[in-house]
């Protein structure tokens, strides 16, 4: 079986087997190859030499380098917060007001606060928080706990109806579920939140809402902060809007949780995103 | 020249063709399944509402059946249908087992693609990437494989051939390594024998670090073995068939075979630069992966090179064509994943769209334009047919596909580096200047971009299909031949 024929076209031997008419050619290993898979080789043994590589029983070789992954990575994260220090530790002396008296710090806090609010707040309050539904906006001045760079840094650090012991947290009751009122009277009350926001409605349910919601809603409907009641007269709505999203708030209200942020933030970059928040627009 | 040998191959073995054929259908069958799946999870990233709020149908469930239905299903069925053919014909035996044994193959392997795909839709996986299927499913694969691998081998042992041809050598590669990958990642404890509730829930022996270095020693050698060894074995027998030319070098076969099989199986860890994985391991994955570049380019050389002499068929013959730019596609795949194994390199390339582009130039370049082009071979041989139902479809599907592919891999290129620099900007002051959403907003157009691609990709398949209906039912359309642009200025 073990024919060798020239082939006329490359003018080579064949290896004079034959499998189902395939021949084979007895061409050399094309040098430039043979000289490029040697040439790997040496470089992979020279990487060997120089960084973590052989394992043995029970440790492996370090490398002439001395470096790992580990060390790469502490000695970067290190000239990072080297360079951003002369910025941080003029954070840390000052509480939030003083940064704002101060521009050069403000547009740096301005900067990181951007940075942090689009990796941290942004998957909840929307790009330069525009607000999702169910998450309020941030660029207005509507505010459930207050707009202040100060009650900004306290709501960031704590949260709202958070795990931390400082949190935020109101809580509107379930008034119909718990019968304290109802069903007909949350309506009677849901046409005067109506009108309150000049959104139509009537003033039927005026003496329900002054007795039931009044004492944190304020009688003008106007909120009250302190408690994070929200501002009713307003036409602007957390949950769904119209009288059906009002309904639904007096009947078994829904209630938002923010994290704290104190712990996963520095108390810097809290106050950089208070900053940031402050700016979008609503800042009081 | 190529059915004369075939025809005296024919005249003194009882080849079993049947059950070639009904692989050759089934790899035509899932790989229009396949594509679909793939071209609408594409347009599911450009566009969630395709999610169609149904659990069944989010990407996530999809996507395994997308990236199990053109490997397993698709791929797996070419690669039955060819070895099966390739070990017949070279070995001058018929398969070993008889049609016994062919068939519990085919119909097991379909069962188990069945199992597999059903269980991906309803929610039931070990959540490992191309190891989704629990561990009923593996089982049953487990048993098929068993099988595959006493008929390939059985078929060796029994030929009437003194040497074993280099198509075979891959075969086996293939056949044994998938066999040993996969039982080493799917050694699981499923819960029900520990009085769990859920019948197809598992828990794998491994945890942490250990489970994730097997999961990528497993899912690189897949992309090895199962896409690569398996597909050259292919490729050693149709190129030089096709092409009716000798193979260009069998030093240069025996050398890329025993370095590609040795070098491979040492560069899963360049699937997890970066992470808890320990350094050394890194390194080794990284330098094997470097050394592999040549060993992989052997493939190419002896692809390429077996053309030598016989360039001008290129012009003429459509089939050759799309094995040719397979072997192209082959090369420029190895030497890309070569790179993006270098540290400094996948620090950017890593979880962006770059590595599913260069998947993607590997699968639809190489494995896909591989499989048409033996398929293309194989339909009228099968079924006795003079010739294809139509060479100018061929045309028409290789041109559609190949433009499908370059914009798949275009704008994976572009969006899957932009996507990494993304990330890692700063601005002036040193915060990052992207948050991750900016980044995939900026995605969008390139992920409409790449879906169009999957849409000309399955066009492609389609005028394919049609072009075997026609053939198998026995039309030939009268089409003028081609003719090379020398001879017809000749005229």
């Amino acid at each position: 079986m073990a024919n060798v024929e020239k082939d006329p076209v490359s003018g080579t031997n064949t290896t004079g087997h034959e499998w189902d008419g395939i021949k084979e050619l007895d061409t050399p290993l094309p040098k430039w190859w043979l000289t490029t898979f040697y040439a790997c080789i040496i470089w992979s043994i020279g990487y060997w030499v120089v960084y973590p590589s052989w394992p043995t029983l029970n440790d492996y070789a370090k490398g002439v380098f001395g470096t790992t992954n580990r060390l790469e990575h502490a000695k970067d994260m290190a000239a990072v917060a080297q360079a951003r220090e002369a910025w941080t530790s003029k954070f840390e002396g000052k509480d939030i007001e003083e940064v704002a008296q101060d521009s050069e710090l403000m547009t740096y806090a301005r900067a990181g606060g951007k940075a942090i609010f689009a990796d941290n707040c942004q998957p909840c309050h929307g790009a330069a928080g525009s607000g999702n539904k169910n998450f309020p906006v941030l660029a207005d001045d509507d505010w459930l706990w207050g707009g202040t760079l100060d009650a900004l840094q306290t709501t960031i650090t704590y949260g709202i109806r958070s795990t931390h012991d400082e949190t935020r947290i109101s809580d509107m009751p379930a008034l119909v579920a718990d019968e304290t009122i109802t069903p007909a009277e949350a309506d009677q009350i849901a046409d005067y939140v109506m009108m309150l926001g000049g959104q139509g409605g009537s003033d039927a349910g005026k003496t329900l809402f002054d007795d039931n919601c009044a004492v944190c809603h304020s009688e003008d409907g106007s909120g009250n902060q302190d408690l994070g009641a929200p501002r009713l007269n307003d036409g602007i709505w957390l949950y769904n809007a119209g009288k059906e999203g009002v309904l639904a708030q007096i009947t078994k209200p829904q209630h938002g949780v923010m994290p704290a942020w104190v712990g996963r933030l520095s108390d810097t970059e809290i106050k950089q995103v208070a900053i940031y928040v402050h700016s979008l627009g609503g800042g009081q | 020249m190529n059915q004369a040998t075939t025809a005296t191959g024919a005249s003194d073995v009882a080849y079993n063709e049947d059950v070639v054929r009904k692989f050759v259908l089934a790899a035509t069958f899932w790989g229009v399944i396949g594509f679909i799946a793939g071209t609408f999870i594409a347009f599911q990233l450009a566009f969630p509402a395709l999610n169609l709020g149904l659990e069944w149908t989010t990407f996530g469930r999809l996507r395994p059946v997308h990236t199990s239905a053109v490997i397993f299903a698709f791929g797996g069925s070419v690669l039955f249908a060819t070895s099966f053919y390739v070990v017949q014909r070279t070995c001058r035996a018929p398969l070993f087992g008889g049609k016994v044994l062919a068939n519990f193959i085919f119909y097991g392997y379909q069962l188990f693609i069945l199992l597999a795909a059903s269980g991906y839709v309803l929610g039931i996986t070990q959540g490992k990437e191309y190891a989704e299927p629990e561990w009923y499913t593996d089982l049953v694969i487990t048993i098929v494989w068993v099988a595959y691998l006493v008929a390939f081998a059985g078929t060796l042992m029994t030929r009437r051939v003194s040497h074993i041809y280099v198509a075979n050598w891959f075969y086996l590669a293939f056949i044994i390594t998938i066999a040993m990958l996969h039982i080493g990642n799917n050694i699981t404890l499923p819960v029900i024998l520990f009085g769990g509730e859920s019948f197809a829930k598992s828990y794998i022996w491994a945890s942490g670090v250990q489970d994730a270095m097997t999961q990528w020693w497993y899912g690189h050698n897949a992309v090895g073995f199962f896409l690569t060894a398996g597909f050259l074995g292919l490729m050693y027998y149709f190129v030089p068939k096709q092409a009716n030319r000798p193979v260009y070098s069998y030093r240069l076969s025996i050398i890329h075979f025993w370095a590609l099989v040795f070098l491979y199986i040492w560069a899963g860890p360049h699937h997890l630069h970066y992470t808890s994985l320990p350094d050394w391991t890194q390194t080794l994955g990284m330098t094997f992966s470097i050394m592999l570049w040549m060993p992989s380019w052997g493939g190419m050389i002896n692809g390429l090179m077996t053309l030598s002499g016989a360039w001008e068929k290129l012009r003429t013959d459509p089939v050759l064509r799309f094995l040719i730019a397979s072997v192209a596609f082959y090369g420029m795949s190895t030497f890309e994943g070569p790179a993006m194994s270098i540290k400094a390199v996948n620090g950017l390339s890593h979880y962006t769209d770059w590595t599913v582009g260069h998947v993607h130039s590997g699968a639809l370049g190489w494995v896909a334009f591989v499989s048409f082009g033996a398929l293309y071979y194989l339909i009228p041989k099968l079924w006795k047919r003079e010739r294809l139902y139509s060479l100018r479809l061929v045309t028409y599907h290789f041109w559609i596909a190949t433009i499908g592919i370059v914009l798949y891999i275009t704008a994976m290129w572009i969006s899957g580096i932009m996507q990494g620099l993304m990330w890692r900007a700063y601005d002036d002051l040193g915060f990052l200047q992207y948050s991750f959403i900016e980044s995939v907003e900026a995605m969008h157009p390139y992920y409409v971009i790449r879906a169009c691609g999957g849409v000309l990709f399955v066009l492609g398949a389609l005028i394919m299909v049609w072009n075997f209906i026609k053939t198998i039912q026995g039309d030939m359309r009268v089409e003028d031949e081609f003719v090379a642009p020398q001879s017809a200025a000749a005229e």
